[in-house]
């Protein structure tokens, strides 16, 4: 044992690891404290106040633009979420077939196809179908999110499938639960804590989305991160911080809850 | 096995019950069973045709990959029969999924449900069928006190013992007063003591709730100990059905004769068949009387066996002779290895009394006989 390959007894390891970890953190904990800066800038320190956290909410397009955020992250990652347990529960029960790689490349595509590409075709094909149709809503944007969004609400819940006993199954099976009981009473408790993890995951992306939301909205529908990314082109004050130090606390909520639910169906 | 042997297996627990001809539990008619296709395919059971009685302990013995498990998945429905049928109380079941067959399964890795307590485990099959919440209840007590697990019923499945988890999934799969029990070696993953103490436990439970029991197992003594009749199965086929005396005495082939307790082949001529019996002359010219396997054609050179506690050794003449190779002490017996003058190896097992020695040495000459109701002929 006292030999074996320890990399944090490697000189330099904890030098590293502090430069990591600075580098990833220090940036966000400025932004953290700049929300909270009394003057206008967001560099020079001016002294405690939380006014940019009250312009923000007096500010009826951060507001909008924080409530679309919302509508589109809710319905897209619960459309993901929907259809990536079926697809998770078709591709690992059943035995490996021809073409079933393709199905998973497939279920896959958002992750491996540049987002700017699908952001170009996605503005094409849907400018097309506006033009044909006259409606011009949220639809659009909550349909481009939900396709994104499957393969990572997908991964979680097949990992999870791929690790679950599959006799639980044929036990309950052979218990008189039909195939629907057997879903119902079974795999899908067990499966809970990925469906969870995917819609989480799914929703925070969907929220976070910036290049495929740019190119598909309409006039008058942008979301947190456009409307803040729009503001980066004007003046910049410490608003932007009090924003994203709000998104920072929801998505920190978000991770924690699923963390307590997670560590509590594995006790089970 | 003729009606002889039918007739014996009726002793059940000590206790003579009237066999009821024609009742069986489960018939396996004809069954294949072939995985994969082409080049690959393997024949997991080979035109199987077993009958398994009501109320009766029924054990599939046979080595890792003689697909004793493969027939226990087609009798629960989890898998269908490539031919051949398979009846429960005489009604073809080969249309029913599994959840649709009065058949429950003790899993080999017990497939307790983690998300349930002890409780909801083993009402699970009764709520399945939709049976009134104060019955499950009842009944859920009921069997946890079958099974001695009435402090542990609010547990998850993860915080009991092994031992304690095979309880439960014996409660659960009991739970529904199944017509058949299946179970998949249900004690290979205990350890010794509480395998024999489950041993005991299983007897008493199949007892208890007079359902058929149909066991596996590829342990030889826990065959013999527990079953009322076995099926010995090798390479897909079921080579003999019988109790374990007749398996242990008559065995019809060399693989069960070789698969289960130790046991002498010998070289002989067979003469004067009748009725199941007949005169063997073995190599060393004596000629013995012997019991004569079902199915046996004449040849030859046929094989007899001999168990080696059938077998005396006397320092006069006997039956065959030969010298003393080896002598091995085993607390309760000795075993002694005899070159036979006619090269083949023979071992004699000598019950021990409190004396110094079994009597023998290495290097003496010594004769060997053999009682009159210790060779059977094998038909292979
Ligand atoms: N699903 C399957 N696909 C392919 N071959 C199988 C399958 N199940 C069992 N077999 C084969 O069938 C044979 C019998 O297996 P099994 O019934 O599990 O044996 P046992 O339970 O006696 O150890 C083995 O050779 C095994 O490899
Ligand atoms: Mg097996």
């Amino acid at each position: 044992m006292g030999s074996r390959f320890d990399i944090r007894r490697q000189t330099g390891f904890t030098a590293i690891a502090m430069i990591c970890f600075f580098a990833l953190y220090l940036p966000i904990i400025t932004v953290v404290v700049y929300a909270f800066n009394a003057g206008s800038s967001i560099a020079i320190w001016e002294g405690v106040s939380l006014r940019w956290f009250y312009q923000a909410w007096n500010n009826n397009q951060v507001v909008d633009a924080s409530i679309r955020s919302l509508q589109i992250a809710s319905v897209a990652a619960t459309i993901a979420t929907i259809v990536a347990t079926m697809a998770a529960l078709a591709t690992t029960r059943t035995k490996p077939y021809p073409g079933l790689g393709f199905k998973y490349a497939f279920i896959n595509q958002p992750l491996m196809v540049p987002e700017i590409v699908t952001a170009v075709a996605l503005l094409i094909f849907f400018s097309r179908i506006k033009i044909w149709t006259g409606y011009s809503g949220l639809g659009y944007l909550m349909a481009a999110h939900t396709a994104f969004c499957i393969p990572f609400a997908y991964l979680p819940i097949r990992a999870r499938l791929e690790n679950m006993d599959l006799t639980l199954e044929v036990a309950a099976a052979d218990l008189y639960a039909t195939p629907w009981k057997a879903f119902r009473r079974v795999t899908f408790p067990l499966l809970w804590p990925g469906i969870l993890a995917g819609l989480m995951l799914a929703f925070v992306i969907s929220l976070d989305d910036v290049v495929i939301t740019e190119f598909v909205k309409s006039g008058g529908q942008d979301t947190l991160p456009t409307y803040m990314l729009g503001q980066f082109r004007r003046v910049i004050t410490p608003e932007i911080n009090a924003i994203s130090t709000v998104f920072l606390l929801i998505s920190i909520l978000i991770v924690t809850v699923f963390f307590f639910i997670s560590r509590k169906k594995d006790q089970e | 096995m003729g009606t002889g042997s039918a007739l014996k297996s009726g002793r059940k627990n000590g206790v003579i019950v009237p066999e009821q001809p024609g009742k069986s539990a489960i018939e396996v008619r004809g069954v294949r069973k072939v995985f994969g296709t082409g080049e690959s395919q393997v024949a997991a059971l080979d035109t199987v045709s077993v009958s398994i009685r009501e109320n009766e302990f029924f054990t599939l013995l046979g080595p890792s990959g003689c697909g004793k498990t493969t027939l226990l998945r087609l009798i629960a429905g989890f898998d269908f029969p490539s031919a051949g049928e398979i009846l429960l109380h005489g009604q073809d079941i080969a249309p029913l999924p599994p959840f649709k067959r009065p058949v429950n399964t003790v899993f080999q890795n017990y497939a307790l449900f983690p998300h349930m307590t002890v409780a909801e485990n083993i009402g699970f099959g009764l709520e399945m069928l939709g049976k009134p919440k104060a019955e499950v209840k009842a009944r859920v007590a009921e069997m946890l006190k079958l099974v001695k697990m009435e402090a542990l019923s609010g547990r998850r499945t993860s915080q009991i013992s092994g031992g304690q988890q095979q309880r439960v999934a014996l409660a659960r799969a009991l739970a529904p007063q199944p017509k058949v029990l299946l179970l998949d070696e249900p004690l290979s993953a205990l350890d010794f003591k509480l395998r024999k103490e489950m041993q005991i436990e299983l007897k008493r439970l199949q007892h208890e709730t007079g359902i058929t029991f149909i066991f596996v197992t590829h342990d030889q003594e826990e065959a013999l100990t527990m079953s009322d009749r076995i099926a010995v199965m090798s390479s897909g086929r079921i080579l003999q059905v019988g109790t374990p005396w007749d398996i242990y005495d008559k065995p019809a082939e060399r693989f069960v004769a070789d698969f289960i307790g130790e046991t002498n082949f010998l070289t002989a001529a067979i003469t004067g068949m009748a009725n199941g019996k007949a005169r063997a002359t073995l190599k060393s010219g004596a000629t013995i009387d012997a019991t004569v396997a079902e199915g046996f054609q004449p040849k030859d050179n046929a094989t007899v066996v001999v168990r080696p506690e059938h077998a005396k050794l006397t320092s006069g003449k006997g039956d065959l002779s030969g010298t003393v190779e080896n002598i091995v002490y085993f607390g309760t017996d000795t075993h002694i290895h005899v070159r036979l003058d006619s090269s083949e190896a023979f071992t004699v097992r000598q019950q021990n009394t409190r004396s110094a020695g079994c009597g023998f040495e290495r290097g003496d000459k010594v004769g060997i006989s053999i009682g009159n109701d210790a060779a059977q002929v094998l038909r292979d």
